[in-house]
């Protein structure tokens, strides 16, 4: 039981962080042009109008929502005065809301994935395999959240969870902390890890791109057809010249 | 001041014929990949029409290029930054499979393929998209040469705005084609539009490109084109659009639509702009003088100042040389005959027309007159109100003045030349009518109507002269390859010969990384 516990809850967690780090930066290094959220909107956009923008918004919720409940520590939040008893409510509230928009979103998603014609036809191996992926953590997250939060009296997984999932990052896997929690949560945390696996590898790259930077730049682009590499030029591969002629003018 | 240089082109619309060819050798040459089935570069459409993709130029609806927001400042007519970001989950402005067309094959192998029997074998439409049988029902020029115009003319944006005054009647109707590529704009607001900032306008050329290694699929410069020229790559998840061949350019190649164009109304050459005062020129508040204000930017090439500044911001010699020679200069800004397609997009597209005289001439022609009189000619200008309304609203925002003058000077141009032909005494009185000098007339009749291959495309080619230059320097080569060589009936360049030592040229060449590297003279 250790050693699976171990495996499950210490190996695992590496690999797939590994996997999304070094994968990343292989796939950016060799297969930038791969780098897109392959729209699908040219092909319908009736079904998409609304399930892509709740899906989303209500995405950006809940990780925010993960994000407030796994790294900041419950200390933190007493600290400033707000009980864990307050902190349950307000996140199993803003959580439920959040988590129930993206899940109609993400029904809307697949639904029209499957049923149009176009765009199903468009939908890799890959495709399928995140949405199965991902609909599994979704799915699993919102069981464990209606089981524990809504219909339980409330799990504070801020004790148990969220240590073990912040003691990764700090390169002391503590097991014990996440082994006392419910079978739900740990189910839902693998998952999770298994989508960052294989992250990479699907059209979810688009998620570290996402356009901040658009905000600040200049509206009006220019660059030198002789410019050397810079931010998204690849560097000529080893062999072979760059595309038009050197020596060009300045 | 700062000079930079613009590569631009001038169609003269009265010569086209709409035989598509330059669409076709577009997509030969660019866009027979699965992906683009459906994208033009070069689409040619008939006006009046709803153009390709359809209703593009419905801007309340498509939201594409510039405004001026309460303040008269310039903005992105689709929406702030943060609007931009906060739609981009799904882009509310995007045209879709339904405003371009669903593309199609054929099933040929049926026709190959069938048993014998009584029936003939026929080969049925499949959708490019899903495979299956689809009913065709529109294409790129499905409304060419007015075709279903009784039923769908009035669909045309600009004829919704003229009303009812655009008649589709067989006696009424006039057409004309409209030849449209990226505009290259110098305003451009698909390049303004990338959240990625993956759209650049080259500074060299001031050509407009899209970095695929950079391109993220966000398809929100598809809605900030105002002409629609920005397409999505299905396949790839990428923007692609008109490059203006610029690997043909560099060598000295006059673009695919350009060099195969049947009715050789293309030109292609440089503009030197004030790149400074580009923003100042799209704020300008009325309409109508948008079109003036870009030209304002457009700085004569033969003026000693312009060219001190140019050669003060790094333009090179031969680029400043081929600018002095450049013919869309000449058409846009000495015959004042050139007219940029939409100023009021607020973009400052490069690629002008030559509205046609033809509307005119046919309708002259048609009910007996003699149409190139220019009594007649001017007569009829003044007649026909609404084919120059309709151009009014293609060019210049609405405001019929210009377009007249343009018409006026075609007309004088064609009486003009009907004397001389004819071997009559020159007329001083049509030049003057229509502000022209005769010498002028002439000169512009020789560029419009005669110029040879090396008189429309002055390319300006910093490698090949240099590979040109390389090979004069080679002992015991006999070809002489003079680029102004003029009497090259087809207009092919002509061919660089390979040999052992240019192989070995070449490889230098390709090797140096500067001019200097280069062991030739300057
Ligand atoms: C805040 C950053 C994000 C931005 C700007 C963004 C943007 C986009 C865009 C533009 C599309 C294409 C929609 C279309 O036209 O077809 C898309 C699709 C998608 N995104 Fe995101 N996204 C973001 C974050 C995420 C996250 C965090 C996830 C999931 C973990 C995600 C999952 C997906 C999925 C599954 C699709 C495919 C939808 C479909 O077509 O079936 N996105 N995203
Ligand atoms: S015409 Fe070309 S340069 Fe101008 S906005 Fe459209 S795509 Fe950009
Ligand atoms: S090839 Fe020339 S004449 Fe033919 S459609 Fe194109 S622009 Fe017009």
């Amino acid at each position: 039981m250790n050693s699976l516990n171990n495996f499950l809850f210490i190996v695992f967690p590496y690999i797939c962080l590994t996997s999304f780090v070094v994968g990343h930066i292989w796939r950016y290094k060799y297969d930038k042009f791969g780098w897109t959220t392959r729209s699908s909107q040219w092909y319908e956009s009736r079904l998409l109008r609304w399930s892509s923008p709740m899906f989303h918004f209500g995405l950006l919720g809940v990780l925010a929502g993960h994000f407030v409940g796994l790294v900041i520590p419950e200390s933190w939040t007493e600290a400033v005065g707000i009980s864990e008893s307050q902190y349950h409510v307000a996140s199993a509230v803003l959580g439920s809301i959040a988590g129930v928009v993206m899940v109609i979103g993400l029904i809307g998603l697949i639904y029209r994935r499957r049923s149009t014609p176009s765009v199903f036809r468009a939908t890799t191996r890959t495709d399928k395999l995140m949405y199965v992926v991902l609909g599994t953590v979704i799915v699993l997250g919102l069981v464990t959240t209606f089981y524990w939060q809504i219909l339980g009296g409330g799990y504070d997984y801020r004790l148990t969870v969220a240590e073990w999932f912040r003691s990764i990052f700090y390169l002391n896997p503590q097991v014990q902390d996440i082994v006392v929690a419910p079978v739900l949560f740990k189910v839902h945390a693998l998952s999770a890890f298994l989508l960052i696996g294989i992250w990479p590898y699907t059209r979810l790259v688009h998620v570290l791109s996402a356009p901040v930077g658009y905000l600040w730049r200049p509206y009006i682009v220019y660059r030198s057809r002789d410019d050397q590499p810079q931010a998204g030029n690849r560097d000529p591969r080893p062999g072979w010249e760059k595309p038009g002629l050197s020596g060009t003018r300045r | 001041m700062r000079v930079m240089a613009q590569m631009g082109m001038v169609m003269n619309l009265d010569k086209c014929i709409g035989c598509h060819t330059c669409s076709v050798t577009c997509k030969q040459a660019w866009t027979n990949r699965s992906g683009v089935e459906y994208v033009w570069f070069n689409n040619v459409e008939t006006r009046p029409g709803q153009g390709y993709p359809r209703g593009y130029e419905d801007q309340e609806k498509w939201k594409g290029g510039w405004k001026l927001d309460r303040k008269g400042r310039l903005r992105l007519k689709g929406g702030s930054r943060l609007h931009k970001l906060s739609t981009i989950f799904s882009n509310p402005r995007l045209p879709g499979i339904e405003d371009y067309y669903e593309p199609w094959t054929y099933d040929y192998d049926v026709l190959i393929n069938a048993p014998a029997g009584d029936d003939f074998p026929v080969a049925r439409p499949k959708s490019l998209i899903t495979d299956k049988d689809m009913k065709v029902t529109w294409s790129a020029n499905w409304d060419d040469d007015l075709g279903g115009a009784p039923e769908h003319g009035h669909k045309d944006p600009i004829v919704k705005k003229l009303g009812d005054k655009v008649k589709f009647e067989f006696e009424q109707a006039f057409m004309f084609y409209l030849p449209r590529i990226c505009e290259h704009c110098l305003n451009p607001s698909c390049v303004a539009s990338c959240p990625s900032g993956a759209i650049y306008k080259r500074e060299e050329d001031g050509i407009v490109l899209v970095d695929q290694d950079s391109c993220r699929g966000w398809r929100m410069c598809v809605s900030g084109c105002p002409y629609k020229k920005i397409y999505f790559n299905h396949k790839t998840g990428k923007a692609e659009k008109c490059t203006m061949c610029y690997p043909r350019l560099e060598a000295g190649q006059p673009t695919v639509c350009s060099e195969t164009c049947v009715g050789r109304l293309r030109y292609l050459g440089l503009f030197l702009y004030d790149a400074d005062r580009v923003a100042e020129a799209a704020t300008v508040e009325d309409e109508h003088q948008l079109m003036a204000a870009q030209k304002s930017l457009l700085l004569d090439p033969r003026d000693p100042e312009v060219l001190a500044a140019a050669r003060r911001d790094g333009i090179p010699e031969d680029w400043l040389e081929a600018a002095g020679n450049s013919p869309v200069y000449d058409l846009a800004c000495k015959y004042n005959v050139a007219l940029p397609l939409h100023p009021e997009y607020r973009t400052m597209p490069m690629v002008w027309y030559i509205p046609p005289l033809s509307p005119v001439v046919d309708a002259l022609t048609e009910t007996g007159h003699d149409g190139e009189d220019i009594g007649n000619l001017f007569g009829a200008i003044d007649a026909m109100r609404i084919p120059i309304e309709y151009l009014a609203e293609l060019f210049t925002a609405g405001d019929v003045e210009p377009v007249n003058d343009v018409l006026q000077k075609l007309a004088a141009m064609r009486a003009h030349m009907r004397t001389k032909n004819l071997g009559e005494p020159a007329d001083p009185e049509i030049a003057a009518a229509a502000g022209m000098t005769i010498d002028d007339l002439e000169a512009m009749y020789h560029l419009l109507a005669i110029a040879k291959y090396e008189d429309r495309y002055v390319i300006p080619t910093a490698h090949s002269e240099v590979a040109n230059a390389l090979l004069e320097e080679m002992p015991g080569c006999s070809v002489d390859f003079d680029s102004t060589n003029s009497d090259n009936p087809v207009g092919e360049n002509q061919p660089v010969p390979v040999t052992i030592e240019s192989f070995n040229l070449t490889k230098q060449r390709l090797e140096a990384q500067d001019y200097k590297d280069l062991d030739y003279k300057q």
